[in-house]
Formats: C-alpha cells, sequence, structure tokens
C-alpha cells in the first residue's frame, strides 16, 4: 500500500466569508473622520487621549464621548520589518509595520510605514500620514505612514 | 463633510488554502472516481471505518485492510437544512442525513434525495446515486446524493454505538 509522492491528492481550498462589522458610535466616528481626513482620538477623564478612540476609558471603564482632532504627524514608537508583503498587505513593497503615536495622543496605533529601505527605519523616528486618494471609510484611508523629510 | 457618520463596515475574510490529502484520504477519495466506496477495518477493534483513516481512532492500530463497501445504508440521523449559501446550489428546504453504509460501523454525512423531505425518517433506506462513469471525480462529490431504495425501515437502536 506504498504510494508515490505522485498520487497523493491535493487542491485548492477557498474560505470565504462576507463579514459586515458595526461599528458602533465610536469607531463609526472614527472612520466617519478618516473619510474627512481628520484623526479623531477620545479622552479620558484623566486626560488622556485614545487613538484609536475605545468606547470605554480602559483604566476605569468609564463610557467616553469627548471627541479631539489630533494630528497627522508622530512617532514610530516600535516597528517590524516586512521583506515580503503579502496580497492583502497595505503596501505591495517591503514596509513596516509599525507603532506610531500620533502628536496630541498619548496611545499608538498600529499602520504601515512606508520607508523604503528597513535602513530607513528607527525608533523614535518622525513620520506623518499618507491620505488614500479615494476615502471608504475605514483604516485604510490612511494609505500608510511615510518618513517626515529631515 | 460627509453626508451620513459609519455605522457599518464590509469586511470580508478570505482564507487561500492548499488541501493535501494524505496517503488513506487520496486512496479513498480516488475510489469515488471508480465507484467505490472503500473503507478500512480495523484489525484491533474489528471496525471498519468510512472514510478511512491510516490509524484506528480509537486504539490507534495501523489500519491496512482495506474493504470496498455497499452503495446502500441506513439513515441514523438528519435534519432539514432551511438556509440556502452559496456552495451549494440546491432548493430548500433539503435534508443532510448520517447514512450508515451496510457494513461500515460509522455513517457519513450525505444529502438525500428523490423524495420529500418531510418523508425522510430514522431507519430509512437509501441507496448512492452515482454521476455518470465519466464524470466521476477523485471526491465524493461523485455520489450526487443518496435516495430511498424502497426496502422497509430499518430498527436502529440509536443507543447501542454511539459512534453511529
Amino acid at each position: 500500500m506504498t504510494q508515490t509522492q505522485s498520487e497523493i491528492l491535493s487542491a485548492p481550498h477557498v474560505l470565504e466569508y462576507p463579514y459586515k462589522r458595526s461599528l458602533g458610535p465610536v469607531i463609526g466616528r472614527f472612520f466617519t473622520s478618516l473619510k474627512e481626513r481628520r484623526i479623531e482620538g477620545v479622552r479620558t477623564p484623566a486626560g488622556r487621549v485614545i487613538v484609536p478612540p475605545t468606547e470605554y476609558d480602559p483604566d476605569t471603564s468609564e463610557p467616553l464621548s469627548e471627541f479631539v482632532e489630533i494630528g497627522e504627524t508622530g512617532i514610530v514608537t516600535s516597528w517590524a520589518w516586512v521583506t515580503q508583503p503579502r496580497p492583502n498587505h497595505p503596501l505591495q513593497r517591503p514596509f513596516a509595520w509599525a507603532l506610531v503615536r500620533l502628536d496630541g495622543a498619548d496611545t499608538a496605533m498600529l499602520h504601515a510605514v512606508d520607508a523604503g529601505a528597513e535602513s530607513a527605519m528607527r525608533t523614535g523616528m518622525r513620520v506623518h500620514v499618507r491620505w488614500a486618494v479615494e476615502p471608504q471609510g475605514g483604516i485604510r484611508d490612511i494609505e500608510c505612514f511615510e518618513p517626515e523629510a529631515s | 463633510m460627509s453626508d451620513e457618520p459609519l455605522t457599518v463596515l464590509r469586511s470580508p475574510l478570505r482564507l487561500e488554502y492548499t488541501y493535501t490529502a494524505g496517503e488513506t484520504s487520496s486512496r479513498f477519495l480516488r475510489g469515488f472516481a471508480q465507484g467505490k466506496i472503500l473503507g478500512r477495518r480495523c484489525p484491533e477493534c474489528d471496525k471498519v471505518y468510512v472514510p478511512p483513516r491510516g490509524n484506528c481512532p480509537i486504539c490507534t492500530s495501523p489500519m491496512t485492510a482495506e474493504i470496498e463497501l455497499a452503495h446502500t445504508g441506513t439513515i441514523t440521523k438528519f435534519c432539514i437544512v432551511n438556509l440556502p449559501f452559496a456552495a451549494r446550489n440546491i432548493e430548500i428546504p433539503y435534508v443532510s442525513a448520517s447514512v450508515l453504509l451496510d457494513g461500515a460501523d460509522v455513517p457519513i454525512f450525505h444529502l438525500i434525495q428523490e423524495v420529500p423531505y418531510d418523508e425522510i425518517r430514522i431507519g430509512m433506506r437509501v441507496e448512492a446515486a452515482w454521476e455518470k462513469p465519466e464524470d466521476r471525480i477523485p471526491g465524493m462529490e461523485s455520489i450526487m446524493y443518496f435516495r430511498p431504495t424502497g426496502e422497509p425501515d430499518v430498527e436502529i437502536d440509536l443507543f447501542e454505538d454511539a459512534d453511529a
């Protein structure tokens, strides 16, 4: 009952789920602002500004509703270089996944940085938003971040 | 300014796999192209598994004894499906059932057709309806569905064998 490798069957198998997500009042507002090329965070009673905004204060669990507009520039607090982007990645050339803390925010958000080369990346570097040409209302309305000209 | 605040986000998920059947399942699947339903018997437990596995799921003994199963069996359980979904273009309601093939110890799951859905019952005798020989592929789709044989129902002891 031994078989050669060629007798083993294999076939493509695709799983597809056509999900729609309800955004809720806070992420809904965040995405709406992105569509307008603005970035909004939410301020906690203690004065921290959370971006992307959350519905509840991570420290006290209180509902949050004080939205504040923050800047399009910030700093990279952590990053990882992607040498071979996958089909669903935001950029189809090598890029960095990075945590970016925007000016005026106290938390960092995950996004892509189009730095061209790994050697151009460093923690603490300043970056700014590159907006998508046609905003759809979602996180990809920020196409990516790019390094500030130094 | 945008017209309306966003409330819903389309967020489709797509996963692309290459499924590799392995040795035992490949033989099983190739059997369908030849109009055969293949199982294997455990030398220790004496149970016949279809689909076959390389090792007995109960006692882990290697199962090398391949056997060809009958194309007839008995419905041991079934469900009436009222929800259409994209991968199966079939009139609802339809019935999917566990069919215990004659000579097997575990049932396979398949579609039941050529009978009104509300006449299908546990213990009903059914037979495989095959695609034409030239349309058979190495896959269970080579059996289009099972249909009643018209034989008298079989008394199934649901508690005798929990697997069935």
